[in-house]
């Protein structure tokens, strides 16, 4: 599904260079502005868990409604470890994300054995746990009143306290993320995965492990929420549990659809639009709506979802690839061969039927 | 004596919110029967039902009117999520179905915080403010109505299903859609029918739980979320093992916050769920009372 894939290296190389411009260039742009900078940063946490969750969606073929909870453990591990155990900041990201990952294991042994709606209720079920042990374990997390004085991340002894230094780390943290789901989607796990997607019990008559990879990839996504979860806590130095909440994972969901699980790209695009149209609301709504409370984004959010899933479920990274063979010329027989595909992922994005 | 007042007292509390949860998870049930649709905005149905009710009231509207009024309401809202958002979805796959019942289901949170804000709001009780003493425990009267409304709803859908033609209809869409359809069965109209139905008993849960514990506009997602736990714990198709799983999870949660701590008792049902899940995916009863309505 990837129209990289399909373009010559020449304009590959192109893009690369042309990509890595922007991200050198971007905060020169918007140099002093420290508020487009701090949603660049967020944009960049939330597209790394959104990859991860993409990964495991898209590919794997499997929705997780808790994802919200390794964000949080990633989060809070590394507040711990590093407030109160006086571990380095990296060491701390490393333990959480090692956490995350056996945490999802024990998790997902059980949870993959169940499909559909059960396999979403499981999910939900143990984001709901998870956000519970985050409000009530007071001696290490704090409770409701949240967790202050998270140390900042330091490179070479150097605290990264500005957001310039910041966005770069998170930026390469992405573009690692993104890099690294690439290589797993065009290895011998990404075929099978396609595999799984296609028809589990086809998968699996040909011999392929479906609850290992199904776990594998739940256990990645865990990884991947978790980094972003631990940077984030030292980034803005303070976490609370509403931040590790269902709401959250349902932000999260959204992203994910948003931006299209077809893609590798697709976490990065839905993360960017969800926080850029996010923003844009607050500062619209309470023009033309004086008396709508805080929140009000999320009617335009769950629209945005619903309609996307009818008239677009292959997201922006769909539509964004079908344009971009149109402007390429693409060959009559390669477009006939991408809508079949496109029209199979419409069908399954979560699985087969029940 | 003492122990004996607070174990009266949390049982009773418990076979409220159960009862709540009953009539919610009742709504899960037959859209889930006769759909296959898990629609986790079954919660908010509770929470327009509240609120709208609460509004009506207020207006000066009489009371049994306001209910039947914000009831018939809430059952439109049903029928048009139906409509709108699960039709034109309906050969997406299971993952994409839910998503969507999540997407309906912020955009009611929304709307609902655009309409009555963040404040939460008391309803009057059905029948006064006075309280019934048993056993040394305080039992108000809007408990007792839960109970009795959850029961006679559970009745009333039971002889709608196995008495009324209409009703059959619906159950053998239940067992065989596709024979259903063969025999003349409108399948559209039944989707739509069983929407409208879950919607008006979740904003009757809604209306019997104001005065007991307030409307919000963020009280569906609790509610929906409890009810469904109770519906798999029932095993999902099965709707009297429903209400015994509503029950269930209620007294699970009461007893919890009373003897144990209140922070846990939603890890408490929840856990129960994951429990359920993992070992008995067609729920506890699957044995005593057969699969399906």
């Amino acid at each position: 599904m990837e129209s990289g894939q399909r373009m010559t290296d020449g304009r590959k190389r192109w893009l690369w260079l042309v990509g890595a411009a922007v991200w050198l260039g971007l905060p020169w742009l918007v140099f002093g502005n420290n508020y487009v900078l701090s949603t660049l940063i967020l944009i960049g946490l939330y597209a790394l868990v959104s990859t991860g969750m993409t990964l495991l969606m898209g590919y794997a073929g499997q929705i997780s409604l808790g994802q919200a909870a390794f964000y949080g453990i990633g989060a809070y591990t590394s507040a711990y470890l590093t407030a109160h155990a006086g571990w380095s900041a990296w060491l701390a990201l490393a333990a959480g994300a090692a956490l995350a990952a056996l945490v999802a294991l024990v998790v997902g042994i059980p949870v993959f054995r169940l499909r559909e709606h059960y396999l979403a209720l499981a999910t939900l079920g143990f984001g709901v746990i998870m956000f519970t042990f985050f409000k009530e374990w007071k001696g290490i997390t704090g409770g409701l009143n949240g967790f202050f004085g998270i140390p900042p991340i330091r490179i070479a002894g150097i605290p990264l306290q500005s957001d310039l230094p910041f966005y770069y780390l998170v930026s390469l943290f992405v573009l690692a993320g993104v890099w690294f789901a690439r290589n797993i989607v065009r290895s011998r796990v990404g075929r099978a995965l396609r595999a799984i997607h296609g028809s589990e019990v086809a998968a699996s008559s040909l011999g392929v492990n479906i609850t290992k990879y199904k776990l594998q990839m739940f256990m990645l996504s865990a990884v991947y929420a978790s980094a972003a979860g631990s940077l984030y806590a030292h980034y803005v130095t303070f976490i609370n549990p509403d931040l590790f909440g269902i709401v959250p994972s349902i932000y999260f969901l959204i992203m994910v659809v948003i931006g299209g699980t077809g893609s590798v790209w697709g976490g990065l695009v839905g993360a960017a639009v969800y926080v850029c149209l996010g923003e844009w609301l607050k500062a619209v709504v309470p023009l033309l709506l004086p008396n709508a409370g805080g929140e009000f984004e999320i009617v335009f959010f769950g629209l945005l979802l619903v309609v996307m899933l009818i008239y677009m479920p292959n997201g922006l990274t769909g539509v964004a690839a079908k344009g971009w063979r149109r402007l390429w010329k693409a060959s009559w027989r390669q477009q006939k061969q991408t809508a079949a595909v496109d029209s199979h992922q419409a069908r399954s994005i979560g699985g087969e039927r029940g | 004596m003492e122990a004996w007042s607070q174990f009266v007292q949390l049982l009773f509390s418990g076979l409220t919110v159960g009862s709540i949860y009953a009539l919610v998870a009742l709504g899960f049930v037959i859209t889930y029967s006769v759909t296959g649709i898990l629609n986790l905005a079954q919660g908010d149905f509770a929470m327009l039902g509240a609120l709208l009710c609460m509004t009506f009231v207020n207006s000066g509207m009489p009371f049994a009117l306001a209910i039947g009024l914000s009831i018939a309401a809430v059952m439109a809202i049903g029928a048009l999520f139906e409509r709108l958002a699960i039709q034109p979805a309906r050969r997406s796959s299971v993952a994409v179905l839910i998503i969507i019942t999540i997407g309906v289901s912020f955009v009611f949170r929304g709307l609902a915080l655009l309409v009555w804000g963040t404040d939460p709001y008391a309803l009057r009780p059905f029948s006064g403010h006075e309280a019934l003493h048993l056993f040394g425990a305080v039992i108000q009267w809007q408990s007792i109505w839960a109970v009795i409304i959850s029961v006679i709803s559970f009745l009333a859908l039971h002889l709608f299903l196995n008495r009324t033609s209409i009703g059959k209809a619906v159950t053998a869409c239940v067992i065989n859609p596709f024979a259903a359809r063969l025999m003349g069965i409108n399948i559209r109209k039944m989707s739509l029918g069983a929407m409208a139905v879950s919607a008006g008993l979740g904003a009757l849960a809604g209306i019997v739980i104001a005065p007991i514990s307030g409307a919000s506009y963020d009280m569906g997602m609790m509610i929906g979320l409890k009810a469904f736990i109770a519906a798999v714990v029932g095993g999902l198709t099965n709707a009297p093992a429903a209400i015994a799983g509503a029950f269930l999870v209620g007294l699970l949660e009461s007893f919890a916050e009373g003897y144990l701590s209140s922070g846990y008792k939603e890890a408490i049902s929840f856990g129960l769920l994951l429990l359920v899940l993992f070992f008995m995916p067609n729920g506890l009863f699957a044995k005593m009372t057969g699969k399906r309505v």
